[in-house]
């Protein structure tokens, strides 16, 4: 690579509020198109917006929790444009008094921490929905969602990989997650990404042209976008092109990016004051209330984990990159469950589970009881560790208690050295050939002997136990 | 000396999705010259003490509770669309 890489993300995510930012309509999400809608989210004239406070203090504990200096002193503009999905032909956001400003996140590339800037956090509303009706020629527009609060999150341009830029809002989303201000889903758009990215020759202190990459609909597919301009870039540059002031956006199915329009100038959206609504004064006390409601924060959780419960490194990493895999492991814990085991289950049964179904862990039958509990189980001898992913699977899918599983399906592990004795008296018996092989120094017959007790048993006999007994009962024969 | 030009009229003009003739563009640069020149009495004031400001009214933290109220149903919501289908409002097909 002859040029380094410049990349700028922008991320919108909508509030978590009961009503929209300006009036009391519902932001439910999934309601019959425009019946959430009032004339003051219509753009109806002569109507008054108002600010709703619990939008404000979500977008202040957002700020915090990215470290971001709060404005003692902010207010609201006019973004003016025209577009159907926009009913009063202008947006309201922030321009020049954003809330949140020089914030910053700290990033793992690679076993690297690296910090990432936050230029600014700012309070604005979110447009209608436009959908197209292929060959149809008009669009429809359903305004329910005209008004939902949104933040919009700007990074300063120190992101130099796409692979920072995944991890970068992977660690955004945590945050917005676990300050429980956002649901940060991509799916339905509470959560949305636009990324730049320009190239410049190494040393050169003034950044390259940028395009500007939309409609990117997942995480995965911001890096794949990012990797493809930036390959494409370099090429241009390297043929003695010029970049384009663009904006493109990623398709998915032909792996690029494609071209949807030159930008012509900045963008002239003639801002000025919001008349209608009056300026913000947060004081200490404000900050102080809105501070005290930011629960542990995932780096902080992380920590803990490691030093609390013991976990490797890695464990802590991946259980708390997700607020609700890490509340789960938490309650599941909370049963007497051992961290570590508790972990191994969670990332490995559970998260294959999940992968393969395309589930979140709230939607599943499974509980963090039922999970803590059929650890338990486990280690206390009463089932093997096989008969558990027996009865897991019967959890993830139907739910229930993992004691009465057991209990009804006869799958308590037979731990009865008399009982087992017999089992492996009996097997023996029928396998004269092994004994000889074990004689004669062949290890594996042992194996073999405890496959044949397992098959005997349903997979219930308790393994470790099983081997000493053949042990022991052939050297007595 | 003229305070806007005409290309600026056509400018604000084409933003505003306004379409104007010649005569009326020429009218207006005229009328909205006449106006900043009036809003420019106002730099006569001294204003070397006074904090700037971006609203008339000395009001700060106006806001409400969030608490759902509905208002509109979607028949009275559509009312005033000029057209309609799905529930939806009808506009000219916009791709991107």
């Amino acid at each position: 690579m002859n040029f380094e890489t410049i990349i700028g993300l922008e991320v919108h995510s909508e509030l978590k509020t009961n009503t929209k930012i300006f009036c009391n309509c519902s932001t439910n999400f999934g309601a019959p198109p425009n019946t959430n809608v009032c004339p003051i989210c219509l753009g109806h004239p002569g109507v008054l917006p108002v600010m709703n406070e619990q939008a404000v203090d979500f977008a202040m504990r957002a700020a915090m929790a990215l470290n971001c200096e709060i404005a003692e002193d902010t207010k609201f503009d006019r973004k003016n444009y025209f577009y159907p999905d926009n009913p009063k032909a202008y947006q309201i956001s922030q321009y020049d008094k954003p809330i949140g400003e020089n914030g910053w996140i700290d990033i793992e590339v690679n076993g690297k921490t690296k910090r990432i800037g936050i230029t600014r956090l700012h309070l604005e509303e979110d447009a209608g929905k436009l959908t197209h009706v292929d060959g149809e020629n008009h669009s429809l527009v359903d305004f329910n969602r005209q008004g939902t609060p949104l933040v919009e999150i700007v990074s300063e341009p120190d992101i130099r990989t796409p692979e920072e830029a995944y991890a970068y809002l992977e660690k955004l989303k945590a945050i917005l997650q676990y300050t429980e201000v956002s649901d940060c889903k991509m799916e339905e758009g509470s959560l949305r990404c636009d990324a730049n990215l320009s190239l410049r020759p190494y040393g050169q202190e003034e950044f390259g042209t940028k395009t500007e990459l939309k409609n990117l609909n997942s995480f995965a597919n911001v890096q794949k976008g990012l990797q493809y301009e930036e390959v494409r870039q370099e090429k241009e540059l390297l043929a003695g092109n010029v970049i384009g002031q663009e904006t493109r956006r990623y398709d998915e199915a032909g792996k690029k990016t494609i071209l949807m329009r030159v930008k012509e100038g900045s963008d002239d959206y003639r801002y000025f004051p919001e008349p209608d609504l009056v300026r913000l004064a947060i004081n200490k006390e404000w900050m102080d209330r809105v501070r005290a409601d930011i629960p542990e924060l995932p780096d902080a959780r992380r920590e803990r984990y490691v030093k609390e419960y013991d976990l490797p490194e890695y464990d802590a990493m991946v259980l708390t990159q997700s607020k609700k895999m890490s509340d789960f492991f938490e309650v599941a814990i909370g049963q007497g469950a051992d961290p570590k085991q508790t972990s191994n289950w969670l990332m490995g049964e559970v998260s294959a589970y999940l992968n393969a179904n395309y589930k979140e862990i709230d939607e599943v039958a499974l509980t963090p009881e039922g999970l803590g509990k059929l650890i338990s189980l486990i280690e206390k001898g009463t089932i093997s560790s096989k008969i558990a992913k027996k009865v897991f699977k019967d959890l993830i899918e139907k739910g229930g208690d993992p004691e009465q599983i057991v209990k009804d399906k006869g799958l308590v592990q037979i731990s009865d050295e008399g009982e087992l004795r017999s089992i492996v008296s009996g097997i023996l018996d029928e396998n004269e050939q092994s004994i000889e092989d074990y004689k004669n120094g062949k290890d594996r017959a042992i194996g073999f002997l405890v496959g044949q007790v397992m098959k005997a048993t349903k997979g219930k006999a308790n393994p470790p136990m099983v081997n000493k007994l053949i042990v022991e009962e052939m050297d007595k024969r | 000396m003229s305070r806007i030009t005409k290309e600026e009229v056509k400018h604000v003009a084409n933003l505003a999705r306004l379409e104007m003739d010649e005569a009326e563009v020429e009218k207006f640069t005229t009328q909205l010259d006449d106006i900043i020149s009036m809003a420019e009495q106002l730099n006569e004031l001294d204003t070397e003490n006074v904090e700037p400001t971006t609203h008339v009214l000395d009001l700060k933290n106006v806001m409400r509770e969030d608490k759902v109220q509905p208002w509109l149903t979607r028949e009275e919501a559509l009312k005033n669309a000029p057209d309609q289908a799905n529930g939806q409002v009808k506009v000219p097909s916009i791709f991107e």
